[in-house]
């Protein structure tokens, strides 16, 4: 059996007297799908903003893809990675933003090309030519040469899923990337994300709260609650038959709040 | 006292001579206004409080000052410790250094405005903080500015006959000897007051331009 892509170990993160996450531990295999969900505040999204090292760590580890992401040897010991560490360990993870975060002064085919340029040297004309590949894989195509403020938020989103996969991660990282979307935007995006993941063989953490599209999409659904992964399982048994009262609440919550599961 | 055209017509050349200077000494001082301004306030921004507290003292301390006794101090104190400059390297970076102390202001309000996505988004990219200083938030942070920064720069160049008084012979320390060799002031300081309005009017239709080019950039 392979190995796992990310192991996450006792990882605790604290805002001054806030405890987010409490000693979060879980592991990831190579291709795996995953799905986060939980109430807000539950420290889902914490944790993918922590594998992306936007967030500082206040304890515990990270390996992804057999090295440490906050650490580095030094020695026999374990020191804090420096930001050349950290820089050569985000070529390996991609992320997607709940509010897209396009670069406004950019036009979509520039967004694209931007990081392949800048951080893996590839020509311009190559950088363009995967570009426009993946803009056609997302249905933005034809407007390669619009601004992100010509956009609808759904097609920003699917630019700015066009524009990480552009740097070819292992790792995609998926912020409720629908939260911020008029609901007759959601299903586009979705879609787009469906084929990517029946498409390839990248490791993708989803936080969502779109129930029956994790129940689509993911091979393992986590329940997060207070910093802590309450229950996890494959999404029929989460859905289906949540064994933990804390899920069965939250569900129940959801489907009250007209999330269709 | 009469206006006396002949008189105007003979100095014009001399005071011609003294304008180019002081149009020199503003565009170089704001050049150094502008790429100081830009290193102070990416200093200001360090995570190490060494370099942010230290800069923003100097800053304090600079803008707490007048101009005319820092221009002094560059001109007649630095020889003292064998620092010794022409009285127009001088005054530029005089000038400069005290503007950048401004527009230092404008850059960090610019750069603030900036969502911290943008910075969140190059990092997910993989940029360098060099490439997302260079190629993601001053690229959005510069043009909203453009127009503060411009103000500063017409400010700038109408204290440039503070310049005089460390010899430089800009516009009304031309204006000054011609009025002391011919003790005639009425032309020279009026028409030092022509050149000077002539350029500000120019430079206030040219700031509406840049407001309305610059200044609303919607997302």
């Amino acid at each position: 059996m392979a190995s796992p892509i990310i192991r996450i170990d006792n990882i605790v993160k604290r805002y001054g007297p806030l405890t987010v996450l409490d000693g979060l531990s879980m592991d990831v295999m190579p291709g795996e799908k995953l799905a986060l969900i939980g109430p807000s505040g539950s420290g889902k999204t914490t944790i993918l903003r922590i594998l992306m090292t936007l967030e500082t760590i206040s304890g515990g580890h990270i390996e992804v893809d057999g090295e440490q992401l906050y650490h580095m040897k030094k020695g026999a010991d374990l020191a804090p990675a420096d930001e050349a560490h950290l820089h050569r360990m985000r070529k390996k993870i991609g992320m997607v933003f709940q509010h897209f975060n396009l670069f406004p002064h950019k036009c979509v085919l520039d967004n694209v090309t931007l990081a392949p340029i800048l951080t893996q040297g590839v020509k311009k004309a190559d950088a363009e030519k995967r570009a426009m590949e993946l803009l056609d894989m997302v249905g933005m195509a034809d407007k390669a040469k619009s601004v992100p403020a010509q956009l609808s938020g759904g097609q920003k989103q699917r630019v700015a899923i066009a524009r990480a996969l552009a740097l070819s991660p292992k790792i995609m990282l998926f912020d409720e990337v629908t939260s911020a979307l008029d609901p007759e935007l959601v299903e586009e995006v979705l879609n787009v994300m469906k084929r990517l993941a029946a498409e390839t063989d990248m490791t993708m953490l989803l936080v969502t709260h779109e129930m029956g599209f994790a129940s689509d999409f993911a091979d393992r659904v986590l329940f997060f609650d207070r910093g802590k992964i309450v229950e996890e399982g494959r999404p029929q048994e989460i859905f289906r038959n949540p064994r933990q009262e804390r899920t069965q609440t939250f569900l129940r919550k959801i489907i009250a709040a007209g999330h269709r599961v | 006292m009469e206006w006396d055209w002949e008189f105007v017509w003979q100095i014009m050349p001399t005071l011609l001579e003294g304008f180019k200077i002081t149009i020199l000494a503003t565009v170089l001082g704001a050049a150094v206004a502008a790429v100081l301004g830009l290193a102070i306030a990416i200093a200001r921004r360090s995570p190490v409080t060494a370099i942010s507290r230290t800069v923003g003292f100097i800053c304090e301390f600079i803008r707490g000052t007048p101009l005319l006794v820092q221009l002094y101090f560059i001109f007649y104190v630095l020889p003292d410790i064998g620092i010794r400059l022409p009285p127009l390297v001088a005054g530029v970076i005089g000038i400069g250094l005290h503007y950048a102390t401004y527009t230092a202001e404008v850059y960090r309000a610019g750069i603030e405005n900036v969502p911290r996505g943008q910075w969140e988004a190059a990092k997910a990219a993989n940029l360098t903080t060099r490439q997302a200083w260079i190629h993601v938030v001053l690229p959005q942070a510069v043009p909203p500015m453009i127009p503060a920064l411009a103000n500063y720069f017409i400010a700038m160049f109408k204290e440039t006959p503070l310049l005089s008084a460390i010899t430089v012979l800009e516009l009304m320390n031309q204006a000054k000897s011609i009025a002391n060799s011919n003790y005639r002031y009425i032309e020279p300081m009026t028409l030092v007051g022509v050149f000077f309005l002539a350029v500000s009017l120019v430079s206030v239709v040219g700031l509406r331009w840049l407001e309305e080019r610059y200044a609303r950039m919607d997302d």
